[in-house]
């Protein structure tokens, strides 16, 4: 019993359906990791009750000869999405004993599929953050530790707990957003496969808004294959979100061919940016080597928005969670902080329950939004938005996906980068441009750094073309052969 | 025009009324819009702003927008968009409101006015957009707290703007009240002030005939078509006394105090709002579809213009009578089916002045008559045919508006049949030159006017109900005689 954590989801649920242990059992033991693992702070919320409750449906299920697709399978989730009956946060303060009385799409479409809900995972607060570290219940802590270096790492984020999580084989799979790389640049701070998908795939109807026209709700696994079974529960159209796309959801598994002869891979000259480590480099290189043996053909390209599109994003952002956080005003739920006025209990509230990331956020979306400002700032942003989507539908006339590395370094020591914002902000770099263009994009894990830190390779596809993207990720991972295990797991797994 | 002490001013008046939309459900949730709901039992976590919850546009509401904005002869904006207008307030949940900024749904339109001398006058509208209302602060319940009532929270608001066209109190009203009948001949929206389902904020300036536009100021917190008028009566005499003693009119928002009938600054902290406005990123942008459009407009029904037009040209009514009858649906259809078979004119005459009149006394509106459109035709089907005077028949409808009761039932309870006998007429005229010979004396010397006189004498020796006519010739031979 003691390797079912090491499975992947794929093989678990192979287990599952040849009856080689009941979803009891692999839900046991992933709370047994859990419960192990609570030194890193993966979860906001651990939830063993439900879980157990679930995996017993599952089993009974099983029994009756009628399982779902992802009967028995234990998933972590954000703590962004909202959860019918059980605390949701968003990492933050304000949000202060909130218990939704509804469940989000993307995770109601899981339970109906039959996974197992282990817990809340951690995050920066409202998903603003790239280190998991701005969180109201202190920072999720990397199971990857430098080579003869014994100081915790950031796991990334801001779905750094789910990608946490996965690394510590403390989950078989999770599920994040990822507005400006929240997804991608943790799965590569953890050596973990993490997608996101195109706007408007799945629904962010119950998810904890931080920029709306950014946030995609998206998979964290061990591997591609996992990645693309749990998209294609999570996917498709929601009325309830007028942003989904209406458009059939594929079987992205059935995808995973192994063939990519032929596809013509984009190289963005603009990627190469000037502070950029050469290990990164030559990774990236690597992956080109990879995708050509494996038939397809490299193309260089060009992507000459990319300078202006991190300057955007963080005007774009903090522009739409300035309002979006505006609900958050203590007179319906979560933390109240009373005052002589309703104006003084909105500052004394909002003062109490956000935390300096998110005031900064704040500030400078309302700020980009006053007036004769928004000209200057959020239109001006929202023209580059565009100029950069014209770039990627450029590109794709001439290439079927684009690869780069996914982050410009390997993750930092908790507190490395936390009093220098902007050097913090540099982490989503290579990430934004799908997110202010929409586009699906997947980080694969592909190396180790001379620090023995996983290292991972983005792929981004043209819209709605997440197959050729998981098709091609599976190729990269197979080539890349990353198989190896974090510190904490190296410790001594039960 | 206003005599100031120094000459005359004009006033300039531009009115941007917010009109509920009619629909079961609010404008981006599920929630249901009934008025006079307990608070915050029709609130669904949308309206709440609850975490993660997002809008979905009801297009009922678009459809509404569309045919008011085609019943304004309006352009229809085939992409429009939502904006958010971002500030705090207790009963805003989200912290901001949805509503169309730089793209409304309907652009230019008109709204034409009958003007009491039967004239007509075009103010141009300038558009149309859908928003959000808020919900309720009510500080009325607890000396210390403030409750907030979030049923209204996200129902549909037509927000209709107009230029600056108008140029009195009276047009003020004369607009609002076409407006109203507009929106009600569509089923748009009830158009009701006093419930709070349309809502109207003026911004008057004045000006020296000829002059530019002076500065405005905007007056709110209005809840009748009186009061507003009162208001911006009000508002002008206030600036044109500013303007005559040398002083500057500041650019204000008022807040209107009907118990005093005057108008008084808003304090400074409630309003400097900068919104913030930015497209709703939870939404994408309205696309209609042209030929969807052109369907609406074939399905309007006959608005007021229309009517009126029918009104003169089919009944004959006066231009002023047929905007009249025509400017309210309810007050329309009782006309039509009064003048169903009958004299159209006499019709509107009972209608506008007998049967309007009264409720008015009584506070009713049409819907709530006693009496029908059937029994009055009725009635004035016993005049028509000679069975009562017309005099009789006030009687008689005064005895029905406060029973309800059949016009034939009263007159034959009451005995009221006009009396066309020439016999039972001729002893009554008879009678009466018997006493007064000193009157047919003066009659037969000249003086011609006592005719009045006699006939007056019968009727009331007939308690009314003798055949005028029948009078007229009997006492015309008998003086001659």
């Amino acid at each position: 019993m003691s390797s079912l954590t090491a499975l992947t989801l794929a093989e678990a649920r192979a287990g599952l359906e040849r009856k080689e242990f009941s979803a009891r059992e692999l839900t046991e033991a992933f709370l047994a990791a859990m419960a192990k693992a609570r030194p890193l702070n993966l979860f906001i919320t651990e939830t063993p009750e439900r879980a157990l409750q679930m995996a017993q449906a599952c089993d009974e299920r099983r029994r009756r000869g009628a399982p779902l697709p992802l009967d028995g399978i234990p998933i972590a989730v954000k703590d962004l999405f909202c959860t019918k009956g059980i605390l949701t946060t968003a990492a933050s303060r304000i949000l202060e004993g909130f218990t939704p009385s509804y469940e989000s799409t993307v995770t109601e479409k899981l339970w109906q599929s039959g996974a197992v809900l282990l817990g809340k995972t951690n995050c920066d607060e409202f998903a603003m953050g790239s280190s998991t570290t701005t969180s109201h219940f202190g920072p999720t802590l990397s199971a990857w530790r430098r080579a003869g270096d014994n100081r915790p790492l950031v796991a990334g984020g801001s779905s750094g707990g789910s990608a946490a999580a996965i690394a510590a084989h403390a989950a078989l799979g999770a599920i994040g957003t990822d507005t400006g790389g929240s997804i991608r640049q943790p799965a590569s701070f953890c050596g973990v496969v993490g997608i996101k998908p195109s706007y408007g795939r799945c629904s962010r109807w119950g998810v904890v808004a931080f920029a709306s026209s950014l946030d995609h709700p998206g998979p964290l696994a061990k591997t591609v294959r996992d990645a693309a079974i749990l998209l294609s529960a999570m996917a498709g159209h929601d009325p309830k979100d007028s942003t989904s796309a209406p458009l059939p959801v594929a079987d992205f598994e059935a995808a995973l061919t192994g063939e990519i002869k032929g596809l013509k891979i984009g190289i963005p000259a603009e990627y190469r940016v000037p502070d950029m480590p050469a290990e990164i480099d030559a990774l990236w290189q690597s992956g080109i080597a990879w995708l050509s043996e494996a038939g397809a053909e490299a193309v260089e390209i060009s992507l000459p928005m990319t300078r202006y599109a991190l300057p955007a994003y963080y005007i774009i952002a903090p522009a739409e969670a300035s309002s979006n956080l505006a609900r958050y005003d203590g007179v319906r739920f979560g933390l109240r902080v009373e005052g002589g006025s309703v104006d003084e209990m909105y500052e004394l509230t909002r003062a109490a329950g956000f935390g300096a990331e998110v005031r900064r956020r704040v500030l400078i979306g309302t700020y980009v939004l006053s007036a004769g400002y928004y000209e200057a700032y959020y239109l001006k942003a929202q023209r580059v938005r565009a100029l950069v989507a014209r770039d990627f539908a450029k590109a794709f006339e001439k290439v079927d996906l684009i690869l780069t590395p996914t982050a410009p370094s390997p993750a930092f020591a908790v507190g490395e980068k936390s009093d220098d914002p902007i050097a913090m902000y540099l982490n989503d770099v290579f990430t934004v441009t799908a997110d202010l263009a929409g586009l699906p994009a997947i980080s694969v894990p592909a190396g180790l750094s001379a620090e023995g830190l996983p290292l991972g390779l983005q792929l981004i596809g043209r819209a709605f073309a997440e197959e050729t993207v998981f098709r091609a990720a599976e190729v990269l991972e197979a080539a890349a052969g990353f198989h190896h295990a974090p510190a904490f797991l190296a410790s001594g797994e039960p | 025009m206003i005599e100031g002490r120094t000459g005359s001013f004009e006033i300039v008046i531009g009115l941007e009324v917010h009109a509920q939309v009619i629909s079961r459900a609010k404008l981006f949730s599920g929630a249901a819009t009934r008025f006079g709901a307990e608070p915050n039992t029709e609130v669904s976590p949308i309206d709440a702003a609850f975490p993660g919850m997002l809008p979905v546009l009801n297009k009922f509401c678009v459809e509404q927008a569309v045919k008011t904005g085609l019943a304004l002869e309006a352009e229809i904006n085939l992409e429009s968009v939502f904006e958010r207008k971002n500030y705090f307030y207790p009963d805003l949940p989200p912290g901001y409101q949805i509503s169309q900024y730089q793209n409304p749904i309907v652009g230019g339109g008109r709204i034409i006015l009958d003007m009491p001398d039967g004239s007509s006058r075009a103010i141009r509208i300038t558009r149309l957009h859908l928003e959000q209302d808020a919900g309720k602060s009510l500080h009325d319940q607890d000396p210390r707290l403030t409750f907030v009532d979030l049923n209204r929270a996200g129902v549909a608001l037509m927000e209709i703007v107009s230029e600056p066209d108008l140029r009195s109190a009276e047009e003020v009203g004369i607009y609002l009240r076409k407006l109203r009948a507009i929106l009600r001949a569509l089923g748009t929206s009830n158009g009701n002030m006093e419930e709070g389902s349309m809502r109207c904020d003026a911004n008057v300036s004045v000006r020296r005939p000829g002059a530019a536009l002076g500065t405005r100021t905007e007056i709110k917190n209005v809840n009748s078509i009186r009061f507003l008028m009162q208001a911006v009566d009000y508002e002008a005499r206030r600036q044109i006394e500013v303007v005559e003693d040398g002083g500057r009119v500041l650019q204000e928002t008022r807040l209107f105090d009907s118990a005093r009938g005057t108008t008084r600054p808003m304090r400074s902290k409630e309003e400097a709002h900068d919104y913030r406005y930015f497209p709703d990123p939870d939404l994408v942008p309205l696309v209609l579809d042209r030929e969807w459009v052109e369907e609406l407009k074939r399905s309007l029904p006959e608005l007021p213009d229309a009517k009126k037009a029918r009104f003169v040209k089919n009944y004959g009514l006066s231009s002023s009578d047929a905007a009249f009858l025509a400017g309210d649906g309810a007050s329309a259809a009782y006309f039509e089916a009064t003048a169903q078979g009958r004299e159209a004119k006499t019709a509107a005459n009972w209608v506008m002045v007998e049967l309007l009149g009264a409720l008015n006394r009584k506070g009713l509106g049409i819907a709530g008559s006693p009496v029908s459109a059937e029994s009055l035709g009725r009635l004035i089907d016993l005049v028509s045919e000679g069975t009562i005077s017309g005099r009789i028949a006030k009687e008689v409808f005064a005895e029905m508006i406060e029973t309800g009761a059949d016009p034939g039932s009263i007159v034959k309870e009451k005995g009221l049949f006009q009396v066309s006998d020439a016999g039972v007429i001729e002893e009554a005229v008879d009678a009466v030159l018997r006493r007064e010979t000193d009157k047919v004396a003066q009659y037969r010397s000249g003086r011609e006017k006592l005719f009045g006189y006699f006939v007056g004498q019968v009727m009331r020796a007939t308690e009314g109900r003798a055949n005028p006519a029948l009078v007229n010739e009997l006492l015309r031979k008998k003086l001659a005689g």
